[in-house]
């Protein structure tokens, strides 16, 4: 680790976690990606439904599902002792967004993966961190067989406010999946330093 | 939960009302008889994110004699003695539901048995030195 930040970190002895949240369409390679880069076999997590469901507008079937567990998948990749990153896949389905809303607080940021062959599916995904200002970078998973599109087709495509990144990746791939990692980390400090100088502006 | 409905939700449904006592139902023992049927933790109110990280307080009363916790209670706390957790991981590791797994904690922290450091506020990401701190970090991973 680089010398210099050793001992600067003398007054914050405690251990900090940050959180990226890893988003997207059903089936689009979120748990492949967490795997991939996470250095923890991807766990999986649970809540429960009814804790939370009463805020759940649709009620169609949920009412027979009370006991019905969301499945989160997340891995974590260690920094430094007292430095780790958690990533989350959260759950696809529309219906679970109100676990949205807990994991993506104080996030540092979210992946949005995407796959050209279904743009849609991620549509809700890149809805849900613009209208809430939360950093996001989205990932092309260039799935074989899929013919390959530009990022600026992708960013077109999707509407995406203007510099937000567009990333080609391969979601099984570690290097790749770094990469797509270190754009959302670099593309955050960017967004947060913006909003800084805004407040004093 | 009265045990005649327990048992009868491995049989086939009889009743309308109870058909979600199936196989689909999830966990045959109902997560929450492990908090007394508490679902929000005790008076400190304390709602542990995902990422908040237990780890073991040094000064911990001893509990082995302790009656009032559980089984799962003793398996979180063996959990953090082996290193600090995030809440995830512990859910994860104990097998547990997320909810239950505050529940849990929130006694634990209120016996003293464990240490709960809270995850970054929103509004204040951290700040450039920690980005490039990790930036710099999982380029050489």
């Amino acid at each position: 680790m680089v010398s210099e930040h050793s001992d600067a970190t003398s007054d914050e002895t405690a251990a900090l976690a940050l959180k990226i949240l890893v988003a997207g369409g059903f089936g689009v390679g979120k748990t492949t990606l967490v795997g991939a880069v996470s250095e923890i076999r991807p766990l999986r997590t649970e809540e429960l439904l009814s804790e939370a469901g009463q805020s759940v507008d649709d009620t169609d079937g949920v009412d027979q599902k009370v006991t019905t567990t969301v499945a989160m998948d997340f891995g974590r990749i260690t920094i430094r002792s007292g430095l780790s990153l958690y990533l989350f896949g959260t759950p696809g389905q529309d219906r679970f967004w109100f676990l949205w809303d807990e994991l993506s607080q104080g996030a540092l940021g979210a992946v949005v993966l995407a796959d050209t062959r279904r743009l849609e599916d991620c549509f809700p995904a890149v809805d849900y961190f613009e209208h809430r200002h939360i950093p996001f970078v989205v990932a092309v998973n260039c799935f074989t067989g899929s013919r390959t599109y530009g990022a600026h087709d992708v960013s077109r495509a999707l509407d995406l406010d203007k510099g937000t990144p567009v990333v080609l990746c391969d979601a099984r791939d570690r290097d790749s999946g770094k990469e797509v990692l270190i754009r959302l980390v670099e593309y955050a400090g960017r967004m947060h330093t913006a909003r800084l100088l805004d407040s004093v502006g | 939960m009265p045990a005649h409905m327990a048992e009868d939700r491995t049989g086939p449904p009889e009743q309308p009302g109870s058909q979600w006592y199936d196989n689909e139902a999830g966990p045959l023992v109902r997560p929450y008889a492990m908090t007394g049927g508490r679902t929000k933790s005790g008076p400190t109110g304390v709602r542990f994110d995902l990422i908040a990280l237990v780890s073991l307080d040094t000064g911990a009363p001893d509990v082995r004699d302790d009656t009032g916790l559980g089984p799962e209670h003793r398996a979180l706390i063996e959990l953090c003695r082996t290193e600090t957790q995030s809440v995830a991981e512990l859910a994860a590791d104990a097998d547990l539901p997320v909810g239950v797994v505050r529940v849990l904690l929130g006694d634990l922290l209120e016996l003293g048995c464990v240490k709960v450091s809270l995850p970054v506020p929103p509004a204040q990401l951290p700040d450039e030195r920690i980005l490039r701190e990790v930036i710099e970090g999982l380029r050489a991973l």
